[in-house]
């Protein structure tokens, strides 16, 4: 095996910290592929790193540190199958598993063949629930332990475990496939990858300041996965739009709620400290994605968020702009709540009346019966139009819905200064 | 891979005299494809619930009810043992049968030592 020594003595832990970021999922997807025992994979996967922590420190760090780490992890594999198979003679398993000697055997420089596509496709695969899709990713793709897992989603270390479990033991008995779809399943699949990835950042970003930092740690690992995702699949504008999409969401986060934990307005937030190297970053991505000529509704999302993260002040947002974008997402999925948005941007370009219109028929359609976004934005458009006693009643309703305290206090505020 | 499909219907839906017309050659066509392609090793419809009759044994007395095991308002309607390479091949057969635009499918893995 090759080190190049350049790090010897120094930094070692520090290096396999970094490994551990960049190439738990590698080595994982690789040791599923070969063994097809997703538990075996992620032991190994954890001697290797273990065994990493011992010997970077002393010898340096290998020049390739994931085809080291996957070498490590598959003799680790190996040496426990023959073992397995010498106390059951279940010999035919070793028989079944031709593995070469040498790593190079590859697709890149790496010199490991990358299975984290088939892997993550595989996590979320749509006959597991979702909440174990999304487990499932940050488990075996992004190697956080199930008692971080637990504490992101709020449930017991013992629920996410038994969670984590049968999803693995779901893959094995049911066979859902370990790979790629294939071209006529891809697309759905495809969405069905990104919308996980998606979920998985909002329940970071919802995470209120200062509550849970391992909860709004969700955000970078979904930032980091859906890199992945558009490094792995590269024709494909939508997952670019996602990452665009998250970039500019993150760009805000710190802004969006303030030291109290309540929740601030997009026009009254602090746009000096927005995160200007995200939001280029975004923006950059986006345009890469908007290139390829496939719109989607990621994309179309993202270039909602660059309105508003690249305007100088709130009055400078182009609202034009975003009318039309929330007109183009609502053809491409048609729902109440596009729709609801799509008010509040026409009130802001063609005024507060133009706005109501839209929002009193999509009261009267019923669809958004019980959200208390509705009433809150009749309020809003209410208000602006000098109807203070209908604005008033509005914003009572909207109060007796919202789900969440800094909901209710941010309404609570709004009706005393209605009041005042 | 061998999974059990069981084809569970609401007993009291009502189908159009167009969809009951349809539904006997819909799923002889289904039959056909899918014993053609080797995927459907068996599979048979079943009498309604009232015919059914459970059974148990509890404390050395066979006990015997008439009605199924379990009260509820999908019942299993009929089965088809198929033969797929893997989940998402039976995934693709049991959207084809007819009666998953009103019933639903349900796929169980055999168990394998």
């Amino acid at each position: 095996m090759s080190q190049d020594g350049g790090a010897v003595g120094q930094d070692g832990g520090a290096a396999v910290a970094e490994a551990f970021r960049q190439e738990w999922g590698r080595v994982v997807a690789a040791l599923i592929g070969m063994t097809g025992d997703w538990d075996l994979a992620e032991e190994c996967a954890q001697d290797a790193f273990a065994q990493a922590l011992k010997t970077w420190p002393r010898d340096g760090v290998p020049r390739r540190p994931g085809a080291w780490l996957t070498t490590v992890a598959r003799n680790r594999a190996l040496d426990r199958i023959r073992r397995r198979a010498t106390e059951t003679a279940r010999l035919r398993e070793t028989a079944a598993l031709s593995i070469p000697d040498d790593p190079g055997l590859d697709d890149d420089e790496s010199g490991i063949p990358d299975d984290r596509l088939r892997l993550i496709f595989t996590c979320c695969h749509p006959a597991l629930a979702l909440e174990a899709r999304v487990a499932l990713t940050l488990r075996t793709l992004a190697g956080l332990t199930t008692a971080e897992i637990a504490r992101a989603f709020m449930v017991s270390e013992e629920t996410m475990a038994k969670r984590l479990v049968r999803a693995k033991h779901k893959i094995r008995d049911a066979r859902i496939p370990y790979r790629v779809p294939p071209a006529h399943l891809l697309p759905d699949r495809t969405a069905g990858v990104l919308g996980v990835l998606y979920l998985l950042f909002n329940e970071g970003y919802s995470a209120s300041a200062g509550t849970d930092l391992v909860r709004q740690g969700l955000c970078a690992e979904a930032i980091r996965l859906a890199r992945a995702l558009s490094q792995l699949m590269p024709d494909e504008p939508e997952a670019l739009g996602l990452l665009a999409l998250m970039f500019l969401h993150d760009a805000r986060r710190a802004t969006r709620v303030d030291d109290a934990g309540d929740l601030v307005r997009l026009e009254d937030q602090d746009r000096a400290r927005w995160d200007a190297a995200e939001i280029g970053e975004g923006t950059v991505i986006l345009d890469a994605a908007l290139r390829r000529g496939r719109p989607g509704p990621y994309q179309v999302q993202a270039a909602i968020a660059a309105c508003h993260a690249t305007a100088a002040t709130a009055a400078d947002t182009d609202w034009t702009e975003i009318t039309a974008l929330y007109g183009q997402l609502a053809r491409m999925v048609p729902s109440p709540v596009v729709e609801l948005n799509r008010a509040v941007a026409v009130a802001m370009a063609d005024g507060p009346a133009a706005g109501l219109a839209l929002v009193e028929a999509l009261d009267a359609s019923g669809a958004l019966r019980g959200y208390h976004l509705l009433p809150a934005t009749r309020a809003d458009l209410l208000l602006r139009l000098g109807r203070r006693a209908e604005a008033t009643a509005s914003f009572r309703e909207a109060l007796g819905l919202a789900g969440t305290d800094s909901e209710r206090r941010f309404l609570t505020r709004r009706l005393a200064d209605l009041e005042s | 891979m061998k999974y059990m499909m069981l084809v569970c219907v609401d007993e009291a839906t009502e189908l159009s005299p167009e969809e009951a017309a349809q539904i006997g050659p819909a799923t002889e066509a289904w039959v056909e494809e899918m014993d053609r392609r080797g995927i459907r090793l068996q599979g048979h419809e079943l009498q309604r619930v009232s015919d059914a009759t459970t059974i148990s044994v509890r404390g050395g007395e066979v006990l015997i009810a008439d009605g199924p095991f379990a009260e509820t308002k999908e019942q299993i309607a009929g089965y088809d043992i198929l033969d797929c390479a893997d989940l998402d091949e039976a995934i693709e057969v049991a959207a084809k049968h007819p009666v998953a635009r009103f019933g639903k499918l349900e796929l169980r893995p055999f168990w394998t030592e």
